[in-house]
């Protein structure tokens, strides 16, 4: 495919450029807050870039993302505590529980639509987030500190927050990449058309549900693996992070940025996470501020961020 | 008589109190195109919506092929070769044309778990979407985005769309339904090709282009098959004058005398 130069292109661009450099930055200032807050950012734009996959291309609105979040860095803190530090064991194994609960939310939610299926999602995080508060020996309520990051021996060192935060990125950018390839493939072109006519796609002879459940499998498993990292980045765990407003921010994201391009949920958290960054040092109430803005973007701009860029060539 | 493609058992579906099917029995021979008609509400879509498998029949059998398809889910029937187009146009609006013929070529083209290589270049599935939209008169259309067609090319897209899935007989739901004369004119010829090559059950309320195009005609009024025969019975039935012709009577004649160049 040739990419065009447009506006948009260059902007997306310029930011990818930026978060490169993000570490440069810090190191030159000596600022290691602004390189924790990227790495944070970086790490919800993951979770939000895997949000989109299903809500965005494939009309899935899933209001229960965070429950990923949760269970990768439960799989991640529970086996720290447990004494299995290596994360060839760690990894491996929250991508694998965060696969099979996506399979498990989705085998059941992907037979409802709408308001139901939203609610299905929301159900299922909130038991995770309650069987969290429940597990006393790992930190019920109060969470769970991780002594001791994940250890892949020589190959990085992820204690070191520059080699942290570029793994990170690398893995952003692996994400973005896998999600264009797939919403470009047959398998994409199919979950598109079961967003936009799911009774037609069955006409035309696509068993779409079994389609739908591995896109919602795919996505659940790299919010996995982006909750693991974001346990690895905290040192820490709790139910906190699969409180409902968690799966809500990942859509407010996704929203903010452009729902249906890859791109647009990259663009959200980062405005989301900056903005809030940015207001809560003004006032504490910076949600007053986030919120009239979040509905001036539903409102006038549905294509968010990605889509004022892509509308200002035209205009 | 040529061996029954379709095969309709005592198929009935009730909503409540409404009889929308009721014992409906027909057999549509290899190669027919045979007409349902019928007045408004009479079930014609109904009967379509079961055959098509999107809703389960209260009682009756659906055979296809000799094969019992009755407790099939809609995307195995369409696998069989049984292809339904909507009466209200039921299209991907934010993909262009081609996109949408496509991904019906995708559909039968075995699964669909590629999740890397980019679909849109892939020959297998443009070419004969191309051809397919070529047959309906759209192959100039192909790159445009369906929600920028106008209604008239939507009807032929749908078509298109069933077409591309190699289908062995079509369900058409209405393909008219809308259509200015030149517009309905143009299907007529459409239809007229692919009569003979592919057997057609065809819904359809303008009488002009049924008499023209049908073998065969049943005619449908709440629920209950009334008539079912050549298009000069059907023309001279008493009764289907009286229950349903008999506001097109103008219409009738029309035809009558159109039929007797023919």
């Amino acid at each position: 495919m040739i990419a065009r130069l447009t506006l948009r292109n260059a902007f997306v661009a310029a930011v990818l450029v930026l978060l490169a450099l993000v570490p440069v930055y810090a190191a030159l200032t000596g600022n290691t807050f602004l390189l924790s807050l990227f790495t944070r950012i970086v790490i919800l734009a993951m979770a939000a870039v895997s949000l989109n996959l299903i809500m965005g291309f494939g009309g899935m609105v899933s209001f229960g993302h965070a429950a990923y979040l949760g269970i990768g860095g439960y799989v991640i803190g529970i086996l720290a505590k447990e004494g299995v530090n290596s994360g060839f064991v760690q990894w491996p194994l929250a991508l694998a529980v965060s696969a099979l609960f996506a399979f498990a939310v989705g085998a059941l939610s992907l037979r409802t639509r709408g308001v139901y299926f939203i609610m299905i999602t929301l159900a299922f995080a909130q038991m995770v987030y309650y069987v969290a508060i429940g597990l006393d020996r790992y930190g019920g309520d109060d969470g769970l500190t991780i002594y001791k990051r994940s250890q892949f021996g020589e190959l990085i060192n992820l204690s070191n927050k520059t080699a942290f935060y570029y793994l990170c990125f690398v893995l952003l950018l692996a994400t973005i990449y896998l999600v264009w390839r797939i919403v470009n493939s047959r398998f994409g072109l199919l979950i598109q058309g079961a967003r936009s006519n799911d009774r037609r796609m069955r006409a035309i002879g696509f068993p779409t549900y079994r389609y739908k459940l591995t896109c919602f499998v795919i996505a659940g498993t790299i919010c996995g693996l982006a909750g693991a990292l974001l346990a690895n980045h905290t040192d820490f765990i709790s139910p906190a992070v699969m409180h409902w407003t968690r799966s809500g921010d990942l859509i407010v994201m996704a929203v903010l940025g452009g729902m249906g391009t890859v791109l647009g949920p990259v663009l959200g958290a980062l405005a989301l996470l900056v903005l809030e960054e940015a207001l809560s040092g003004v006032t504490e109430y910076w949600q007053i501020i986030i919120g009239p803005i979040f509905l001036l973007v539903v409102l006038f701009a549905r294509g968010g961020v990605d889509g004022l860029l892509a509308g200002m060539r035209r205009g | 008589m040529a061996e029954a493609l379709l095969e309709i058992e005592g198929l009935s579906k009730r909503f409540g109190g409404i009889v929308a099917s009721d014992g409906i029995t027909l057999a549509v021979p290899k190669g027919e195109l045979h007409a349902i008609i019928g007045p408004n509400g009479a079930g014609k879509t109904t009967l379509i919506t079961q055959l098509a498998g999107e809703m389960r029949s209260d009682t009756g059998r659906i055979r296809f092929e000799n094969r019992d398809v009755t407790a099939l889910p809609t995307w195995r029937r369409s696998q069989l070769g049984l292809a339904r187009s909507f009466q209200i146009t039921s299209l991907f609006l934010d993909f262009t044309a081609l996109d949408n013929v496509a991904l019906a070529v995708q559909a039968h083209a075995g699964h669909s778990f590629h999740f890397w290589r980019d679909a849109r270049s892939e020959p297998a599935l443009r070419e004969p979407a191309r051809a397919a939209l070529a047959r309906v008169g759209l192959a100039e259309r192909a790159d445009v985005l369906v929600s920028r067609l106008s209604h008239g090319e939507h009807r032929q897209l749908e078509i298109a769309m069933a077409l591309a899935t190699s289908p062995r007989m079509l369900l058409l739901d209405e393909p008219m339904a809308g259509m200015g004369p030149d517009e309905s004119a143009r299907m007529v010829t459409i239809l007229r090709e692919l009569k003979g090559e592919l057997t057609i059950l065809l819904i359809e309320h303008d009488m002009e282009a049924v008499f023209a195009l049908a073998d065969r005609i049943t005619v449908l009024v709440y629920g209950r098959i009334i008539a079912s025969g050549l298009p000069q019975d059907i023309r001279a039935n008493a009764e289907v004058r009286q229950a349903y012709l008999g506001e097109q009577e103008q219409a009738m004649q029309g035809v009558a005398q159109g039929a007797g160049h023919g």
